[in-house]
């Protein structure tokens, strides 16, 4: 038996010796292991991939397990600074973000918050000031959404070797579960003269915004769950708020009270910042909707590309509801051609959008620009400019972009110059 | 809007709240100075908060050069006036107590009694030349201040459609 064990069971010529781990399941030989987890479940975990270098048609794999895993081959990670992380949209298809790449906002970190004890509180401008545990949350009827949610300061410039990650991965997709705001509105009696309210998150930035009570009668939501399972600590756990097509800082996190009111509450994320000036030396406030944008994520840095058919690719997305169109260029912005649009094409959510095209090799630029259904077209930098000054900050910029490709199939983002 | 056909009137769902509950939580500040507590405190006494909780991470005056605090510049710079800071850009001075009592200091949230905050409020206005040094800033003071930037906040006109704004 010890000379089956140290044998080298990787190559594959000839056929091998059996040896009982193998026929225990191969747990040591295979190309994953066994490990007890923090919790005491058995996972399954991957070796690197030097170890990888056998047959697999030839040894029992791992066999299912409580969590599943990603391939070792995948490496996707977002990028991380001391308040965010951004998501790796290069690398993602469709339109769902995975969980655990969904980006990342915080001013205070994140907090650990016992479901047991959670607790959101309800009053103001209300008939009966109310608390729900998240029990209570959950057996109000309940809603799913499709949606996407984007920092309101998501676009950075400046050098050739940017992502689309670096660029504007400080948005994501996902499946949104919980309950209606308007019915715990209804439940609570909401006062007719209450035409703000303030909303107020439990960790240590003890975050507010104001919010306007028309935004909680239409489509603004009280979640719990995110693609299928309790939402995550990083987006809210155990219950955020949820404004469909807002900038996500309104969007609060580990929600703990929600105070009506007849006027807004002017706090730090609306005043000190979140505001951006525009023309006339004024300062803009509450721009909650975020504006129509495209970004192609194929071919883009830091990715290679290959002369002859590429199906270049991208998502848009509005605040305002549905796109209702996206063009691409291959021709530096000569001349553009409508993409195909994956559906269902919804309201306030990523849409994948596509265009075949045959590259003759010559080096070119890509673009895209969407159309959202208010007649929106995604502007370019120059006119953001014009439109509010050179002064005008890093909030809501969503200018078109331009992805070079060289000759020798690298591609590169082509910054622009605006201060 | 959800189809409420069929719903009951009140689902039964949550408690009632209580006082004691909605008193701990309800901590935010009205620009019109609702929330504000009693007591008060001068810039004096601010300036020594200030210096021993405040300075490592926001720096005095904000400068365009040399050492960059890691955290944003608060007391205003006539010589960088693009710096936005407390004294050039903030609308509301009773924006200082809330954040200040609720978020600061960055690594002790929360940790500062009414009296200490409205001594760190009463410095920055001070520093920022909106208020004097030695008048106790309470209740009634706060939300009398008018801040300079006040007149230059516009809400957001944008409506979709095909101008860019």
């Amino acid at each position: 038996m010890k000379d089956e064990i140290n044998k080298d069971n990787s190559t594959d010529s000839g056929p091998q010796k059996i040896s009982r781990r193998l026929l225990l399941g191969g747990a040591a030989t295979a190309a994953v292991i066994l490990l007890k987890s923090s919790y005491g479940q058995t996972i399954q975990t991957a070796i690197t991939q030097s170890g990888l270098s056998y047959d697999p048609t030839k040894h029992i794999g791992p066999l299912p397990g409580e969590v599943g895993t990603r391939s070792p081959f995948e490496h996707l990670v977002k990028k991380t600074s001391d308040t965010s992380s951004r998501t790796p949209l290069q690398d993602l298809y469709g339109t769902i973000t995975p969980s655990d790449l969904h980006y990342e906002r915080h001013h205070g970190g994140v907090p650990g918050i016992d479901p047991k004890k959670y607790e959101l509180l309800v009053h103001g401008m209300v008939e009966k000031p109310m608390s729900f545990s998240l029990n209570d949350l959950k057996k109000f009827p309940a809603v799913s959404r499709i949606c996407f949610l984007e920092c309101s300061g998501n676009f950075r410039n400046g050098k050739e070797e940017l992502s689309p990650q670096e660029i504007c991965g400080l948005t994501s997709q996902s499946e949104w579960t919980g309950v209606m705001l308007s019915t715990l509105l209804r439940e609570v009696g909401v006062k007719q003269n209450a035409s703000w309210f303030l909303a107020e998150g439990g960790d240590a930035a003890v975050m507010t915004r104001s919010v306007p009570v028309k935004k909680a009668w239409e489509d603004a939501m009280i979640v719990y769950a995110q693609n299928g399972e309790a939402i995550r600590p990083e987006q809210g756990y155990p219950a955020r708020l949820l404004l469909p097509g807002w900038e996500g800082n309104t969007n609060v996190k580990w929600l703990r009270r929600i105070e009506f009111a007849d006027q807004p509450f002017m706090t730090r994320e609306e005043t000190s910042r979140y505001t951006y000036q525009v023309r006339e030396h004024k300062i803009r406030q509450f721009s909650f909707e975020m504006d129509a944008r495209s970004i192609i994520t194929f071919p883009s840095y830091p990715q290679q590309v290959e002369k002859g058919w590429i199906e270049i690719r991208g998502i848009a997305w509005s605040g305002w509801g549905k796109i209702q169109k996206v063009e691409v260029s291959t021709d530096n912005g000569k001349t553009w051609n409508s993409a195909k649009l994956q559906e269902p094409v919804l309201s306030k959510a990523h849409t994948a959008f596509s265009h075949l095209w045959k590259w003759n090799g010559d080096e070119t630029a890509v673009l895209s620009r969407a159309t959202d259904e208010t007649g929106y077209l995604q502007p370019t930098l120059q006119q953001l400019v014009d439109a509010r000054g050179k002064d005008m900050g890093g909030y809501h910029l969503n200018p078109i972009t331009s992805w070079v490709i060289k000759q020798d199939g690298r591609v590169l983002f082509k910054p622009e110059k605006w201060k | 809007m959800v189809d409420s056909a069929g719903w009951p009137a009140s689902f039964g769902f949550g408690r009632d709240a209580d006082t004691a509950t909605i008193n701990k939580l309800d901590i935010d500040i009205s620009p019109d100075g609702r929330g504000l507590p009693q007591g008060g405190a001068n810039a004096i006494d601010g300036s020594i908060i200030y210096a021993a909780k405040c300075l490592a991470c926001h720096g005095g005056v904000a400068m365009t050069t040399g050492i960059k605090f890691p955290a944003p510049a608060l007391i205003n710079n006539p010589d960088s006036p693009k710096v936005k800071t407390i004294g050039n850009y903030w609308p509301y001075a009773t924006t200082i107590f809330d954040y200040v009592r609720r978020a600061m200091p960055y690594n002790a949230p929360g940790s500062l009694t009414n009296d200490e905050v409205y001594a760190v409020t009463a410095y920055l206005l001070h520093t920022n030349k909106l208020f004097d040094s030695v008048t106790v800033l309470n209740a009634v003071l706060l939300p009398k201040i008018i801040m300079p930037a006040q007149k230059r906040f516009v809400a957001d006109d944008r409506t979709g459609g095909p101008v860019i704004k």
